[in-house]
């Protein structure tokens, strides 16, 4: 269920403003691939277009592909919504939905497939995604109180958790711990390295260790100098990336003397 | 604890109090005291001044229909009738205009080109701001007469449930037009209030619903309409205030007769305000004092909706 991302030539446009520029990448199915970068140069809005996610934004546009197995997601009659449920999708900050209770968060998202589970199917599949999310010992008792209710790091726990729910083939990560304290992190990053064992996992983070801890391939973007878009500079298994990179740039970035 | 010498040591001087935080403190507590202090001396008007007709009235004031208080003794009256019609015809502006309220905020907000939408906005806002005798005329000259064959459906089709049975008002002047020009007049305020909420719903739950894979109406259903919650009952029972208290139009439309009835298209029924208004220049003898028990009568009804509604918000304040 896990699938292969393969990105080519592709540009993407907020209107007439180019903001990420020629990107092509191949992202292997159970693995986990991290983007690093600075601020503002691409990672997340390139990584809200593998489910086409930044079309919300008005007047953002593509121009290139993005195949998921043999599946081209831009074809014209492919429904951004059937998408997004084959792609989930997990934000910097936690957002569970603050009216529902940490049962209806779980499976809000596999109720618009299936509205009429069966009781006994929706407990299950509640309890399997918590398990998932490494969250069940910690709410099981209270299903029924409010998501918002919860620590951070638990909220975001249960925001991956609605996101396994869907079942989808590929997990992207937007900063998921950016918001959250380093143990909340630690489990957050533990649960990444299980999850890669189903999923295509992409994850964009600001800190160059995490992406160290968690991934095998790294990606690095850069903007290509003030006010042009942002690009892959370089990109590969996260061992090489921080030892030896192929590219200037990228040991710069890699070790700090960052310009 | 040693003691230092204040004259060598550099002390934190006292706070004192700045003219401008009292002066603003005040105000402010004032302005608060005041509302309670109106609120109450509304409510002890009304309860003084309704007493000597309420102590001398022969029939039971809320189970008696009849009008008869014009007279230096023996009055016999009851809100019975006024009471339902006010909350008849505020319920019928209500059920009619939220939904669509709901859909008009909705269009604007979420589905409207960004254009169109502000253009929309700013004519609900004007529509709001136009004064209810204008709806009343609106009623009485233009849709009293549109809605006639309309009522011949109704009847024909939906004659069995009580509500719509005839005959027909042939002047239309019923208690379903009075509601449905109230409905117009309290739409575009459940609409500004709506749109006010539904555009405060943060993009991070909208965000979290389209990535779950919901068409956009599955994220206004499973976000917008959730957070929004509050918001639509707040908004509604603003309209339903004005629909309480709507003289004027109910006034200018309706033929009124103190009964209570359900039937919807016959003329009938007749809503507190209005009655207060038509009567009060020709009451006599305990006929103010009558009215002004009517007039209590509603202060109450509103109190009780208001409560109610709070009641709604408040219960599920926590998943909120």
């Amino acid at each position: 269920m896990s699938k292969r991302i393969d990105v080519s030539g592709l540009h993407v446009y907020y209107g007439d403003f180019l903001a990420v520029e020629d990107v092509s990448m191949t992202i292997e199915p159970r693995s986990v691939t991290a983007f690093i970068g600075s601020s503002g140069c691409g990672k997340s809005t390139f990584l809200r277009t593998l489910n086409r996610m930044h079309e919300v934004t008005p007047g953002a546009r593509v121009q290139g592909k993005v195949m998921l197995d043999d599946q081209d997601i831009y074809a014209p009659e492919v429904d951004p919504v059937a998408v997004r449920r084959e792609i989930g999708m997990v934000f910097q900050r936690p957002n569970p939905f603050p009216t529902m209770s940490i049962y209806d968060n779980v499976i809000a998202g596999a109720r618009l497939n299936n509205q009429r589970m069966p009781k006994a199917r929706a407990d299950e599949l509640v309890e399997r995604s918590l398990r998932g999310a490494n969250l069940w010992d910690e709410v099981k008792d209270r299903l029924n109180r409010p998501g918002a209710g919860l620590s951070g790091g638990q909220q975001q726990r249960l925001c991956i958790a609605r996101a396994i729910a869907v079942e989808p083939a590929v997990l992207l990560m937007d900063e998921p711990c950016s918001a959250l304290d380093p143990i909340s992190t630690l489990a957050i990053e533990d649960l990444i390295s299980q999850l890669k064992e189903n999923y295509t996992i992409v994850i964009v983070t600001h800190n160059m260790q995490q992406a160290a801890r968690v991934s095998d391939v790294t990606a690095f973007f850069n903007l290509a100098g003030t006010g042009k878009p942002g690009k892959l500079i370089e990109m590969g298994e996260t061992n090489k990336i921080f030892t030896k990179p192929d590219k200037k740039e990228t040991e710069n970035y890699i070790t700090g003397r960052f310009g | 604890m040693t003691t230092t010498d204040s004259s060598t040591t550099a002390r934190i001087p006292r706070g004192k109090r700045r003219l401008g935080d009292v002066v603003f403190a005040n105000g402010a507590r004032g302005s608060g005291v005041l509302i309670l202090a109106i609120l109450a001396g509304v409510a002890a008007f009304l309860i003084g001044q309704s007493y000597d007709s309420l102590s001398a009235n022969t029939a039971n004031f809320f189970t008696t229909s009849e009008w008869a208080a014009n007279v230096r003794e023996e009055p016999a009256f009851g809100v019975a009738a006024l009471a339902f019609g006010t909350i008849l015809a505020a319920a019928i502006a209500l059920l009619v205009a939220t939904p669509v309220a709901i859909g008009i905020a909705l269009f604007i907000v979420y589905y409207a080109p960004r254009r169109l939408a502000a253009v929309l906005g700013y004519v609900v806002d004007l529509l709001a701001a136009i004064p209810s005798v204008v709806y009343g005329l609106w009623g009485i000259g233009w849709l009293v007469g549109q809605l006639g064959p309309f009522y011949l459906l109704l009847e024909r089709y939906l004659g069995w449930i009580p509500l719509f049975a005839g005959p027909v008002s042939t002047t239309g002047r019923t208690m379903l037009t009075v509601g449905l020009v109230l409905a117009v007049m309290i739409l575009p305020i459940i609409t500004a209030m709506t749109r006010d909420v539904f555009q405060q719903v943060p993009q991070a739950h909208r965000e979290a619903a389209l990535a779950l894979g919901a068409t956009r109406w599955e994220m206004i259903r499973m976000a917008v309409l959730p957070f929004g919650r509050p918001g639509i009952i707040g908004g509604a029972m603003l309209g339903l205030g004005r629909a309480l208290g709507e003289t004027m139009a109910v006034a200018m439309i309706l033929s009124p007769s103190l009964v209570v009835s359900w039937a919807l298209l016959q003329s009938g029924n007749q809503t507190i305000a209005a009655h207060i208004a038509l009567q009060y220049p020709e009451a006599t003898g305990y006929g103010v004092s009558a009215l002004i028990a009517a007039g209590l009568v509603l202060f109450a009804i509103t109190l009780v909706v208001n409560m109610v509604a709070r009641f709604v918000v408040a219960r599920r304040k926590e998943f909120s």
